[in-house]
C-alpha cells in the first residue's frame, strides 16, 4: 500500500498496464514528453518510449479515430482528451464509430479503446473547463461510462476499463484529483493522504464496472450519487445529523440497479445528486429506475440535486456548484415529507 | 471604380438542359508524367498532384514510365473482376427495383479504382472502404453470395441484419466494416497504419472516400495524423465529380486538385486517371512501396466519373446534364482495358462476350443461392433476438430484460 492522490493512482494504473501488456498505448495532447497538463502520465513516455506514449496533434476527432484504427489492429489505446469540454470534436467518432463497431460488424471487429477525460468544476475553469458531459455518453448504446470518486477506485476502475474489450469513456472529476473535496471552497484543502481511499495497492488490482459502493450505510435516506458529489453528500448529511445511506455508483453504464434499489426499498427515501446540469441529466435516468422499481416503498417524492441549467459561469462558480446547501435542501424535503 | 469583396458561389459546369462541359478537368497525355523514385520527398514531387498520370492512350496502347508491365493473365483477372463488379451491380440494381432489397449503390464507371488498387496491394494490407468500393470485395475474393446475403439482411447476413445494404465487412479478407457516416474510415485507417508501424509490421492501410466527403474534418484529421507520424497509409480520394447533386466545386475542387491537399500536409499527392486500369495499378504500387519502405503516406486522387445515380434513391436527371457521361473525357474503364488487351492480341470480342455470359450466369446462380437463405419478405428470417447481441461483448442485464420484453411483445 502507498499513499496516492488520484493523479498518482491513475498514473500507477497506466504504468502497470503499459508494463503488463505490450498492446497498451497512451495517446493525447501534451501527455508524452510533458506528462499531461494534470501530470497524470508523468514519466511514462520516458519509461516506455515514444512509440507507447504518443503526443498527438490538437485534434480530438483525429485522436479518437486513430485510437479506433489502432484498436482494430490489435492495440489497446488509452486516449486522453485533455478536458471533457474538448471531447465534442471527437463526438461523431465516439458515437457513430467507437460505440458501434462490434455491433455493426456482428462481433468480427471490436474497439477496446479507453477514453480518459478530466471533468467537472470547482477549479475556476469557467464554462470551457468545468463541464460534466457524462450523461450524453450514457445515452449511446455500446459505450461504458465510468466516474471514480477516489484514488483507490480510480486505479482499479481504470485497469478494468483498459482490460475491457468494449469501449469505455472514463471521466475523472478533476476537483478530486488532490483530495476529497466536500463542496466548501473556503475550508483548507484536505489531501488524500488523510483519507483511507488514498491508500492504494502498488500492484495490479481491479474494481469491477457495474458495481456501486455503499460509501456509508444508513437508514434515514438513500443518496445516489457519483464523482465530485460523493463527499458533498456525505458532508451535507452529516451536518444535518441524518443517518443517510450514500451510494457511489462508480460506473453509470453498466448501472448497478440492485444496490440502488435495495437501499431505497430499505430507506423509502431517495435523493439523486450530480454536478452536471439537471435537465435530461443522468439523474433523470436514476430517478426513473428507482421510481419504476421502488414506487410502493417510497415515502416521499424523489429529489434531484444538480448544477443549474446554465453554462458553468466563471465568476459564479460556487453559486452554480451543487454544494452542501443544495443537497441539504433536498435531504430535508425528502426526510421531512410525511 | 471601387473594389468590393465578393462571394463566389460555385456553379456546376452543366445542369439539365445545358451542354456537358468538362473543360475544367486538366488532362495530361498518356505517358507524359514522369515517375519519381519511391523515396522522393513530398516537397520535391508537387507536380504529381496537378498533372494526371495516364498510361493507356486513345488507341489502347500503354505508354511511359508508369506502365506497370503486368502480364496479360493479370490484366485478364483485372478485366474479369471489373466486369463481375458491373454485372453484380446491374443485377442488384434490378433486384432493388423489383423490391427484393431496400437499397443499393452501384459503382458504374468507377470499377478500375477498387479493382486495380486492390490488385496492387497485398492480402495482409487492411482496406477501409467507402460504400462504392464493391470492387475491393470482389477482387479480394469475397463470394458474391456473401455480399448478396448482406444486401438481403437474410439468415446468412454477415451483419446479422444490422446494416443497410452494401455496408459489408470481412475480418478474414482484411476489409473493415463500412460506415454510413462519411469519411470516418479515413483517419481510422491512419490509426491502423500507425499501429502496424508501432508493431514493426510491414502491412499498410488503404482507405477510400469520395471527393465530396473530403470536406469532412475526418479527411483533414487523416492527412494530419498521416503526415505527423508518416504512417504507412494510402489515402484515396475518388473524385467522381458528383456528391449526390453537389458537384466537386463545393468540396473545394475548383481552386486546386484534391491531390494537392497532400503537399499542403507534407504528403505526396498524386493525381491519376481513375478509368485507366494500368495507371491506377501503377500509382498504387508506387504508393505501397513508399509506405512499406518508410517513405510515408500518399494521397491519391482518382479522377473518374459517377456514371450511375448516387444510389437507388437518387435521380441524377434532376441535377446534371442528360448526356454528361458520353462527354466524359476519360471514357469507360472496362472498355479501355478491353481495347488494350485486344491491341495486345490477348483478347477478342468473342472472348469478351463469352466471359460476360459466364459472369452473368455466376451472378444469377449466386442470387438464386442467396435468396434461398431468405429475403426481407420471404423465406427464413433472422431471429430478432440477435438485435441485442454485440452491443457489448457480454450482454448486460438491462439488455437481457429488454430482449425478454421484446419476446413478450411478439407473443
Amino acid at each position: 500500500m502507498a499513499n496516492m492522490n488520484m493523479i498518482q493512482a491513475l498514473n500507477s494504473a497506466m504504468d502497470i498496464m503499459l508494463g503488463k501488456d505490450p498492446s497498451v498505448v497512451l495517446m493525447g495532447e501534451d501527455i508524452g514528453y510533458f506528462g499531461g497538463v494534470f501530470r497524470t502520465t508523468e514519466g511514462l513516455q520516458r519509461k516506455y518510449g515514444e512509440h507507447r506514449v504518443l503526443d498527438t496533434p490538437i485534434a480530438e476527432g483525429g485522436i479518437v479515430a486513430a485510437a479506433i484504427g489502432m484498436s482494430v489492429n490489435g492495440l489497446r489505446p488509452v486516449a486522453e482528451i485533455q478536458f471533457a469540454d474538448y471531447i465534442y470534436p471527437g463526438f461523431d467518432q465516439i458515437v457513430s464509430e467507437l460505440a458501434r463497431i462490434r455491433y455493426r460488424s456482428a462481433g468480427e471487429f471490436f474497439a477496446p479503446v479507453t477514453i480518459r477525460t478530466p471533468c467537472g468544476g470547482g477549479i475556476r475553469g469557467g464554462q470551457t473547463h468545468s463541464q460534466s458531459p457524462e450523461g450524453i455518453f450514457t445515452h449511446v448504446s455500446g459505450l461504458k461510462v465510468v466516474m471514480p470518486s477516489n484514488p483507490y477506485d480510480a486505479k482499479g476502475l481504470l485497469i478494468t476499463s483498459i482490460e475491457d474489450d468494449d469501449p469505455v469513456v472514463f471521466f475523472e472529476p478533476k476537483r478530486l484529483y488532490n483530495g476529497p473535496f466536500d463542496g466548501d471552497p473556503n475550508k483548507p484543502a484536505v489531501p488524500w493522504s488523510t483519507h483511507p481511499k488514498g491508500q492504494v495497492p502498488e500492484g495490479h488490482y481491479t474494481v469491477p464496472l457495474g458495481k456501486a459502493e455503499i460509501v456509508r450505510g444508513g437508514a434515514d435516506v438513500t443518496v445516489i450519487t457519483y464523482g465530485t458529489m460523493v463527499f458533498v453528500a456525505l458532508a451535507a448529511a452529516a451536518a444535518l445529523g441524518l443517518d443517510a445511506e450514500i451510494i457511489d455508483l462508480r460506473s453509470l453504464v453498466p448501472l448497478d440497479v440492485d444496490t440502488m434499489c435495495t437501499s431505497v426499498r430499505k430507506t423509502g427515501r431517495c435523493v439523486v445528486a450530480h454536478e452536471a446540469t439537471r435537465f435530461s441529466g443522468f439523474g433523470a435516468e436514476i430517478l426513473s429506475v428507482v421510481q419504476e422499481e421502488c414506487f410502493w416503498d417510497l415515502e416521499a417524492p424523489i429529489q434531484r440535486v444538480a448544477g443549474w441549467d446554465t453554462p458553468y459561469p466563471h465568476a459564479f462558480e460556487w453559486e452554480y456548484f451543487p454544494g452542501q446547501a443544495r443537497v441539504a435542501t433536498a435531504l430535508k424535503a425528502v426526510t421531512e415529507a410525511q | 471604380m471601387k473594389s468590393r469583396s465578393r462571394l463566389h458561389v460555385p456553379r456546376a459546369p452543366a445542369r439539365p438542359g445545358e451542354a456537358p462541359d468538362f473543360s475544367y478537368v486538366h488532362l495530361s497525355p498518356a505517358g507524359a508524367v514522369s515517375r519519381p523514385d519511391i523515396n522522393a520527398r513530398a516537397r520535391d514531387i508537387g507536380f504529381l498532384s496537378t498533372e494526371l498520370v495516364r498510361v493507356l492512350d486513345e488507341g489502347g496502347m500503354a505508354l511511359g514510365p508508369w506502365h506497370p508491365h503486368l502480364d496479360s493473365a493479370d490484366l485478364q483477372i483485372g478485366l474479369r473482376h471489373m466486369m463481375l463488379t458491373r454485372i453484380f451491380d446491374d443485377r442488384m440494381q434490378r433486384t432493388q427495383r423489383a423490391g427484393k432489397i431496400s437499397f443499393y449503390i452501384r459503382s458504374l464507371g468507377e470499377e478500375a479504382v477498387s479493382v486495380a488498387q486492390c490488385m496492387a496491394l497485398r492480402p495482409g494490407d487492411m482496406l477501409f472502404p467507402s460504400y462504392r468500393n464493391q470492387g475491393l470485395q470482389i477482387a479480394r475474393g469475397i463470394p458474391l453470395v456473401d455480399l448478396m446475403n448482406q444486401t438481403l439482411s437474410n439468415t446468412r447476413d454477415m451483419c446479422k441484419g444490422r446494416q443497410l445494404p452494401v455496408m459489408y465487412h470481412s475480418k478474414a479478407g482484411n476489409i473493415f466494416s463500412i460506415s454510413g457516416n462519411l469519411a470516418t474510415q479515413f483517419p481510422q485507417a491512419v490509426g491502423w497504419a500507425m499501429a502496424a508501424a508501432i508493431k514493426g509490421e510491414d502491412h499498410l492501410a488503404a482507405s477510400w472516400i469520395g471527393e465530396g466527403s473530403s470536406a469532412e474534418a475526418d479527411f483533414h484529421h487523416a492527412l494530419l495524423f498521416a503526415s505527423v507520424y508518416q504512417a504507412p497509409a494510402i489515402l484515396n480520394v475518388v473524385n467522381n465529380q458528383w456528391a449526390i447533386s453537389t458537384f466537386q466545386g463545393y468540396a473545394g475542387g475548383e481552386q486546386r486538385s484534391f491531390a494537392a491537399r497532400g503537399p499542403g500536409y507534407g504528403i505526396a499527392g498524386i493525381r491519376v486517371d481513375g478509368n485507366d486500369f494500368l495507371a491506377v495499378y501503377a500509382v498504387t504500387q508506387w504508393a505501397a512501396e513508399r509506405a512499406r519502405t518508410g517513405a510515408g503516406p500518399t494521397l491519391i486522387e482518382l479522377v473518374t466519373y459517377r456514371a450511375a445515380a448516387h444510389s437507388t434513391s437518387d435521380d441524377p436527371a434532376r441535377y446534371r446534364a442528360k448526356d454528361d457521361q458520353e462527354h466524359w473525357p476519360l471514357g469507360d474503364p472496362i472498355d479501355r482495358l478491353k481495347q488494350h488487351l485486344i491491341a495486345l492480341g490477348e483478347w477478342s470480342e468473342e472472348r469478351h462476350q463469352a466471359l460476360a455470359a459466364e459472369l452473368d450466369a455466376l451472378v444469377v446462380a449466386s442470387w438464386k443461392e442467396a435468396v434461398s437463405f431468405g429475403t426481407m419478405s420471404e423465406g427464413p428470417r433472422l431471429n430478432a433476438d440477435l438485435m441485442f447481441d454485440d452491443v457489448f461483448k457480454e450482454m448486460p442485464q438491462s439488455l437481457e430484460r429488454q430482449r425478454a420484453l421484446m419476446r413478450a411483445e411478439r407473443g
